[in-house]
């Protein structure tokens, strides 16, 4: 018994979403009871396995039954489920993932292919230590001892392209700065994730930072740099700190700093914060921002392989990209190639989120398609409500419907739909969600946004933006649709950057799939999900209202009449329909239509 | 000109060798301070020799940056997809109440809070999300933010 004890590793899962669900509380609330019942028990923290539907989640290891891993547990029931587990038993109540029997969600993690989050929940991010017991930095001593052109071709071979949504090879990107002329030479992680919607970068940088620094290390060592930036967003404060941690240690290692591992190579790090602008993850407008100005794109060329950051040659990828080529440099091109498509090689990271089951970050194999993300990986719906669309790329990408859902994930099949593969979120959305809305809502975001460089990206926008008003307000007419499309194109055409040619997309994949809703709300002045305030009206019904008088005292326009144990009546002149008495009522006797 | 010079000096010295540090320079005046005010931003301009037009331009141009006194807790609201769909408006609406704050308006009357709206915390499972200063809140519903602001003490 006091041997198994000995073993038992508690980890909680300490990444942003766990924390914002209670984690630390419940990681405090173990730190006291240990402080106070000296267990042999050691107690850990970690980052996110990508289960956010079940935070926050606890692994418990060591015992004979095997590790199993604790969903949705609090500061009040962690200890007595702690207890059970020390005592060989196994808290069926909680179990979500088990190695040794059932449990709900081991499916869902079996249907997984887990290169980028491999250790994403399961090291502790803040030690180096843990990173090395999982094969860290044997890629980076493997490619000490390669020419850069050889680490080059093995990421060419692989076939790896650009995670952050282009799908630009990576090994000839490489290459351009490669041959690039100049001594100084630059890499950049573009860690800068606006898209709304998307939290895969977050997860990897929280919860394995140092395989990031290992790819850029093998990348700095393959172009020819000395000095790397990671442009990190601000809102995510823990992943700047887990940054800072992890450069430190690999610094004081050697991993990072001068004749690195005595191999005669120098490459340093420095962690950049963003201030709050999407627009920043443009490549162009990220250099600019880490040369301290405002961050507005320029034109390319030159590209930044040639002139980039100080206008020195620059290679800049995103975090999942960097988070793959240490895998690939260890495994060989070969390895890589058996996962995924031929032209789309490797797995992809998703961020899940909206009206999913699933909710979370899942990695799986390109080729996949869309309807088995959602249904197996994903656990399918959430809610009661039918599925309706999944909005692919954010900002930049598409609402695809229910028919396209056989749709695999590549670069190209993707793009073929109209949304882009993009950074990698994926939003579901059910009967429940108006897509006009969510168009509006999108160019809303693009629409504050825009730098302000371009015209048509400034004003283009903001008049699509004006008309997708207008219809959700019911004063559309069917000539908008035509002018929505006229804007999207010119836009499209004359922006400089990605930002704005890419804007347009939401409007113009929900009016190519989704037509009809615009027309419901222009024609008939309904809006079939009941979302857009303008166009619903509520009414009593005569037979269910009781007479409780709850509406009429919560009606901010005293709009509805009625006496006590007597049916009530809206007047519908007055209404603002804000949906309150619709909210309040205990009958369902008031019916918004 | 200005009462803090000598911490204002103290930052600018701490930059002094790094290229490119007008935007952390910026956000460790901002925390200072509490905001960027005009003053501010000439002596920063006059010590370092960057045109203060260049200043402005950057302070206005990330969202991070305030022009204005902000109060002391920063709520901020998450804008993404996610939230979005969850109805993040109906949180909006309960906290504009609970603060007693008019259309436009983003501080309230005693300094205690500042509200503003975020791109995406991206913390979507969680969503409707807000965060007031470093601790995020999830899976809100309208009727959780009195508990929540009463926190809050000024």
């Amino acid at each position: 018994m006091e041997t198994a004890v000995e073993k038992t590793i508690i980890k909680v899962g300490l990444a942003s979403c766990g924390i914002a669900a209670g984690a630390q509380e419940v990681y405090d609330r173990l730190e006291a009871y240990l402080a106070e019942n000296p267990l042999p028990v050691q107690l850990k923290q970690t980052a996110c396995i990508g289960m956010c539907f079940e935070e926050p989640v606890v692994e418990l290891s060591g015992m004979p039954q095997g590790t199993i891993t604790l969903g949705k547990v609090d500061a009040d029931n962690i200890i007595p489920l702690i207890n059970e587990y020390i005592q060989g038993g196994t808290p069926a109540s909680h179990v979500i993932l088990a190695e040794n029997c059932d449990a709900p969600r081991n499916e869902l993690l079996a249907s997984q292919q887990r290169i980028v989050l491999s250790n994403c929940g399961v090291i502790d991010p803040t030690s180096l230590e843990d990173y090395e017991s999982q094969g860290g930095y044997q890629a980076l001593r493997k490619a000490l001892a390669m020419t850069p052109e050889d680490i080059i071709s093995v990421v060419k071979d692989a076939g790896l392209r650009g995670r952050g949504g282009a799908g630009f090879s990576t090994g000839v990107k490489w290459s351009f700065a490669r041959v690039a002329p100049g001594d100084k030479k630059y890499v950049v992680c573009n860690a800068d994730e606006g898209d709304p919607g998307a939290f895969m970068d977050r997860s990897v940088l929280e919860g394995d930072p140092h395989k990031i620094i290992e790819g850029m290390i093998i990348g700095a060592l393959a172009i020819g740099a000395d000095e790397g930036y990671i442009y990190c967003r601000a809102e995510y404060p823990l992943a700047v700190h887990h940054l800072n941690i992890a450069i430190q240690s690999a610094t004081a290692k050697n991993y990072l700093g001068q004749d690195i591992l005595g191999s005669g190579f120098n490459f340093s790090l420095k962690v950049k914060e963003g201030a709050g602008a999407f627009v920043c993850g443009e490549e162009t407008a990220l250099m600019h921002s880490i040369e301290g100005k405002r961050g507005m794109p320029t034109i390319r060329p030159p590209y930044p392989s040639e002139s980039g950051l100080w206008e020195l040659p620059t290679n800049i990828n995103n975090v999942e990209t960097w988070a793959n080529i240490a895998w690939i440099l260890l495994h060989g091109a070969e390895e890589f190639r058996k996962m995924g498509t031929k032209d789309s090689p490797g797995t992809k990271v998703f961020a899940l989120a909206g009206k999913v089951a699933g909710s979370g970050l899942i990695e799986v194999p390109m080729g996949i398609n869309i309807r088995d993300i959602i249904y197996k990986v994903g656990g399918g719906m959430k809610s009661a409500l039918p599925f309706k669309a999944v909005q692919l790329g954010g900002p930049s990408g598409g609402c695809i419907p229910e028919s396209l859902l056989d749709t695999l994930v590549d670069y190209e099949s993707i793009n073929a739909t109209g949304a882009i593969m993009g950074s990698g979120g994926i939003v579901v959305m059910d009967t429940g969600t108006c897509i006009v809305d969510v168009a509006r809502y999108f160019l809303n975001f693009t629409q504050n946004e825009s730098c302000g460089k371009c015209t048509f990206c400034r004003l283009g926008t903001l008049r699509m933006l004006e008309i997708l008003t207008r219809i959700t307000q019911g004063k559309g007419e069917m000539e908008d649709l035509q002018r929505l499309e006229d804007l999207a194109m010119n836009i499209n055409k004359s922006s400089l950057c990605g930002l704005g040619q890419s804007a347009p997309n939401p409007v113009l994949t929900t009016l190519r799939y989704f037509r009809d809703e615009y027309i419901a709300h222009i024609e008939e002045k309904r809006c079939p999900a009941k979302v857009c305030s303008a166009l619903l009206s509520y009414r009593i019904v005569e037979d269910k209202c009781i007479g409780c008088t709850l509406c009429a005292r919560v009606c901010p326009v005293n709009c509805i009449s009625g006496s006590v144990k007597n049916p009530h009546v809206i007047d519908q002149e007055l209404c603002i329909r804000c949906g309150e008495c619709f909210k309040a009522c205990k009958f369902d006797a008031i019916v918004r239509e | 000109m200005h009462k803090d010079h000598v911490n204002l000096d103290a930052l600018m010295y701490k930059y002094r060798d790094q290229k490119g540090a007008l935007i952390p320079l910026l956000q460790e005046v901002q925390d200072l301070e509490g905001y960027l005010n005009p003053d501010t931003m000439r002596y920063i301009s006059a010590k370092l020799d960057i045109p203060v037009a260049e200043i402005y331009g950057v302070a206005t141009f990330y969202s991070m940056f305030r022009l204005k006194p902000q109060g002391k807790h920063i709520i901020r609201i998450c804008k993404g997809t996610a939230c979005h769909v969850s109805d993040v408006d109906a949180i909006k609406t309960a906290l504009m109440d609970y603060l007693k704050l008019g259309q436009g308006e983003d501080t309230t009357q005693d300094f205690r809070f500042t509200l503003v709206e975020v791109a995406c915390l991206g913390c979507c499972s969680l969503a409707p999300v807000i965060m007031i200063d470093d601790h995020t809140y999830g899976k809100l519903t309208p009727d959780a933010i009195a508990g929540i602001l009463d926190k809050y003490a000024y």
